[in-house]
C-alpha cells in the first residue's frame, strides 16, 4: 500500500465517515441533553452524573461485544442487518462518544453563572433563546466535548473491530488496518497508517480551535 | 400630574417572598403607576433586589398578589411579549462573550429588530462608550460593565426599567451621566422606572416617589419632597437622617 493506493484512500474516507457520523449523532443528542442536565435541578442528578462519568470509561471492546450481541442473528436488532457494516461501527462509536459529549457539556453549562441566565431572561429571551445563549456562553467547553468525543472515536479500535469485522474495502478503517498490518509484521506500513490517523486528528483539531473562536497563534 | 391619575403598572398586595422558609419580602400594598420614577431605598439586605426580581418576573411570589400591565395579569402569567416590556439592570451585571456592541445589540437581536447596530452605536456614544464598542466585553472594568449593561437594557426600549444600584461602581461624573441618560429616556418614552439605591442624594435628585424598605417590609411610600422633608413614619425620619435603625 502506498500514498496513491485507492485502498488507502477508501480506508481514510471510511474512518472519517464512521467517526464523523457518530460524532454528529452524539453531538445532536448529547449537547442539548448535557445542557439541560447542566442547569436542571432534580432528585437523583448526582446519580445520573455518576453514571455518565462511568460511561466515559466504557471499554470499547465491551461496547463492541454488546453491539455485536444486539445485532447478531439471535439479537433483538438482528432485523436491521447491520452486523459487519459501517452502520454497526457508527452505532458502537456513538455509544462510546455520547457520555463524553453529555458529561463535558454538562460541566461547561453548569459553570455558566445562574445570574447571567436571569439577566438574559430579563432582556426578553424566550426559553429557546435562553437555551441557545446558554450553549453559546459555554461554547469553549461544548467544543471541547466534541473534540474529546472525536478523539475517542477516531482512535478507537476494539468496538469497530468486533462489529465491523475489518473487511477489506467495506469496514476497514485506519485503526483496524494498523492492527492487521502489525499482526502481519508490516510495521512500517502500520506506522504510516498511524501517521495518517494523527494527521486527521490534527486537521479536526484545527477546525475545532476555529470553532472555539480562539486566535490561530 | 397626580400619581393616581396614571394607569397602574404594578399592583402589589400582601406579597410575600420566602427563601428557605424565611420571608425576605413582605409588602402589604403598593402600586406603581405609569411614567413615574419610584426609588427604593433601604439598608443592605432590606429586600430591594428581591423585590426588583419579583417585578421583573424572574422570581415567583410565595404568596400574595403581584399584577402587571394594563390588563393587570398576575406576574407569573404574563406572556413573553409583555415580559419584553420590562428590562432590568442588575446590581452586579454580567456581560456575554463577544464585543461590547454585540452585548448592547443582544436584546434587539432577540426581538429580531432591524438596524440594531445603529441603535447600539447611538446608545454607546450617548454613554461615552463609543471608543470601546469593538472591545471584548469580558475585559471591561466594573464601572464600564455597569454602563454597557445600562445601554443593553435601554436598547430594547422598555416600558418598565428596573434599576438595581445602577451607579454603584461609578465615579461622580458617570453617576451624573447615568442619571441624565435615564431621566432623558424616561421623559422621551414615558417609561416607568423603579430604581433601587443606597444613595439618598440620588433618590432626591431622580425620584418622583420614594419607598423605604426595612427587613422586607415597605415602611413608607411618599412623594420625594414629603419623604425627605416630612416623613410620616419615625423610621423613615431616622433613615433619612442617617441614624442606625437596622
Amino acid at each position: 500500500m502506498h500514498i496513491l493506493d485507492p485502498e488507502l484512500w477508501s480506508i481514510v474516507w471510511l474512518s472519517l465517515c464512521v467517526s464523523g457520523t457518530s460524532l454528529i449523532v452524539s453531538a445532536v443528542v448529547g449537547i442539548p441533553l448535557g445542557a439541560w442536565l447542566g442547569q436542571a435541578q432534580f432528585f437523583g442528578k448526582r446519580w445520573i452524573s455518576a453514571l455518565i462519568h462511568t460511561g466515559m470509561a466504557l471499554p470499547p471492546v465491551l461496547v463492541g461485544l454488546l453491539v455485536y450481541l444486539l445485532l447478531s442473528h439471535s439479537g433483538p436488532l438482528a432485523e436491521l442487518g447491520w452486523l459487519f457494516t459501517p452502520q454497526a461501527m457508527i452505532l458502537a462509536q456513538t455509544i462510546l462518544a455520547l457520555p463524553w459529549v453529555i458529561g463535558i457539556t454538562m460541566a461547561a453549562v453548569a459553570a455558566v453563572p445562574a445570574d447571567l441566565l436571569a439577566q438574559v431572561r430579563s432582556l426578553g429571551a424566550s426559553p429557546w433563546q435562553l437555551r441557545w445563549t446558554l450553549i453559546r456562553e459555554a461554547r469553549q467547553g461544548v467544543v471541547l466535548a466534541v473534540a474529546a468525543a472525536f478523539a475517542r472515536n477516531i482512535s478507537e479500535v476494539g468496538a469497530v473491530l468486533i462489529v465491523g469485522g475489518n473487511i477489506q474495502g467495506h469496514t476497514r478503517v485506519l485503526t483496524t488496518a494498523i492492527v492487521l498490518e502489525t499482526a502481519k509484521g508490516q510495521f512500517a506500513l502500520a506506522l504510516a497508517l498511524g501517521a495518517w490517523l494523527l494527521f486527521l486528528a490534527l486537521l479536526a483539531n484545527l477546525v475545532i480551535i476555529r470553532a472555539q473562536g480562539r486566535p490561530w497563534v | 400630574m397626580g400619581v393616581a391619575m396614571q394607569p397602574v403598572v404594578y399592583h402589589v398586595e400582601n406579597l410575600e417572598k420566602q427563601y428557605t422558609g424565611r420571608a425576605v419580602v413582605q409588602i402589604a400594598r403598593v402600586e406603581v403607576v405609569q411614567g413615574e420614577v419610584l426609588c427604593l431605598v433601604g439598608p443592605t439586605g432590606a429586600g430591594k433586589s428581591t423585590l426588583l426580581r419579583l417585578l421583573a418576573a424572574l422570581e415567583r411570589p410565595t404568596s400574595g398578589v403581584l399584577r402587571f400591565g394594563l390588563q393587570q395579569r398576575p406576574i407569573a402569567d404574563i406572556p413573553l411579549a409583555e415580559r419584553r416590556q420590562i428590562a432590568m439592570l442588575f446590581q452586579r451585571p454580567l456581560l456575554l462573550h463577544g464585543t461590547v456592541q454585540a452585548n448592547v445589540e443582544y436584546g434587539l437581536r432577540l426581538r429580531r429588530i432591524r438596524r440594531y447596530s445603529e441603535k447600539a452605536r447611538g446608545l454607546l456614544n450617548q454613554l461615552r462608550l463609543g471608543e470601546i464598542a469593538q472591545q471584548p466585553a469580558l475585559t471591561l472594568s466594573g464601572g464600564q460593565i455597569q454602563l454597557v449593561a445600562l445601554a443593553r437594557a435601554l436598547a430594547v426600549d422598555p416600558q418598565v426599567l428596573l434599576l438595581d444600584e445602577p451607579t454603584a461602581h461609578l465615579d461622580p461624573a458617570h453617576v451624573a451621566l447615568v442619571e441624565e441618560v435615564v431621566r432623558e429616556y424616561q421623559r422621551r418614552v414615558g417609561a416607568t422606572i423603579v430604581w433601587a439605591t443606597h444613595n439618598l442624594f440620588q433618590a432626591r435628585r431622580v425620584a418622583d416617589r420614594v419607598a423605604l424598605l426595612l427587613d422586607g417590609q415597605l415602611i413608607e411610600v411618599a412623594r420625594a419632597a414629603t419623604f425627605f422633608e416630612t416623613p410620616a413614619d419615625p423610621r423613615t425620619a431616622a433613615f433619612v437622617n442617617g441614624k442606625m435603625i437596622y
